[in-house]
């Protein structure tokens, strides 16, 4: 096997954990998309053009509740753009790849497949050369499974239609929850956390999500204005011992 | 399919992609101050809490719901325990989810 395979293969490995929360929030996206008046070829193409989990469940429900073009847009663009501090995350270690490379890794890039490949770039043991085959691998994954769960969920919810209320809506609590609470190591991460749930918490009225995003802005500040409070604590007590 | 469909497949697409891609597309132009490395940091862990939390907290996304009869805040409280514990992902997912829906079954016996 080469080295190239060899990456792919442990990319796809590494992302089980990965397909096993996805695989019951996949299937209850395609049941509750047909429940809520989108036809079984829309639900399909969503999951393969859209690609994107939790703005393809929040549509999903905007519909249901009658919503037009406008909000459900606006809508995937915020609760997107999460995305694009994944791939500033992520795009010192591809840049050196090419626009071929480049476009499919960018589609594919997912909150999964980003917590997976993320560790694997950050590992100094492994060297660069192969790891886009595992972020590859990784994609390819997450992709396949979403694609044919939700075509189970979908045609399950053609036929049980009671099944949209059994609540495999708590695959993703579980799923984020395992990803979140190993990242918090550090007081200014705890904090970003608390602070992120509660804003959550307080603007959860707001209209189009936007209590989401401003929830992200707060934690993420008060993580960082943690983070420099500390630093700047340290330093001076270094100075203090010092003297 | 109809049209109204179509336009909403075509739109998320294209703004989900552009998101995902444009910093990919102009990668090495772009050099990003210690600050906004420092704060990208940060991101999983606050979007991600800031969708738990009131996943978890107000499932019908009306009112708080702080009481045992909330099978998602129970699960949602030993996923956090596991998840401390055992750093474990494919324990947190199916150990959880498992107390999940014991906990509705019962709930509904």
């Amino acid at each position: 096997m080469s080295a190239k395979t060899s990456a792919l293969l442990c990319g796809a490995r590494d992302t089980v954990p990965m397909l096993i929360g996805a695989t019951p929030f996949g299937v209850i996206f395609g049941t509750l998309a047909v429940a809520s008046g989108l036809s079984l070829p829309a639900t399909l193409l969503m999951s393969a053009l859209v690609f994107a989990g939790s703005a393809q469940f929040i549509a999903v429900s905007l519909i249901a509740s009658g919503a037009g073009l406008v909000v459900l847009l606006l809508t995937t663009f915020i609760v997107n753009l999460r995305h694009a501090l994944y791939s500033a995350s992520l795009m010192s270690h591809v840049s050196h790849l090419s626009q071929r490379w480049k476009i499919p890794l960018a589609f594919w890039l997912t909150d999964e497949s980003f917590a997976v490949v993320q560790r694997h770039y950050l590992d100094p043991q492994i060297p660069l050369e192969n790891k886009h085959w595992y972020y590859l691998g990784s994609c390819l994954a997450m992709y396949g499974n979403w694609f044919l769960c939700t075509l189970v969920g979908a045609l399950l919810g053609n036929a049980l239609p009671g099944m949209a209320g059994w609540g495999l809506d708590f695959a993703m609590v579980a799923t984020f929850t395992g990803i979140v609470v190993p990242l918090l190591r550090t007081r200014p991460m705890l904090l970003a956390a608390v602070v992120a749930g509660l804003v959550a918490l307080v603007a959860y009225d707001l209209p189009w999500k936007l209590g989401l995003m401003l929830a992200a802005l707060c934690g993420v500040s008060a993580g960082v204005l943690a983070e420099r409070w500390s630093a700047a604590a340290s330093v001076r007590e270094v100075g203090n011992e010092s003297v | 399919m109809s049209q109204f469909e179509a336009v909403l497949l075509l739109g998320m697409g294209v703004i989900t992609f552009a998101i995902r891609y444009t910093l990919f597309a102009v990668g090495h132009r772009v050099r990003f101050s210690p600050l906004v490395q420092q704060a990208l940091g940060y991101v999983p862990v606050a979007v991600l809490t800031a969708i738990i939390v009131p996943a978890v907290v107000m499932p019908d996304g009306n009112s708080l719901q702080l009481t045992l009869d909330n099978a998602y805040l129970v699960g949602g409280v030993v996923a956090v325990l596991i998840a401390a514990f055992s750093r474990n992902l494919l324990l947190t997912i199916f150990g959880s989810m498992l107390v999940f829906f014991l906990w509705r079954w019962w709930l509904a016996g």
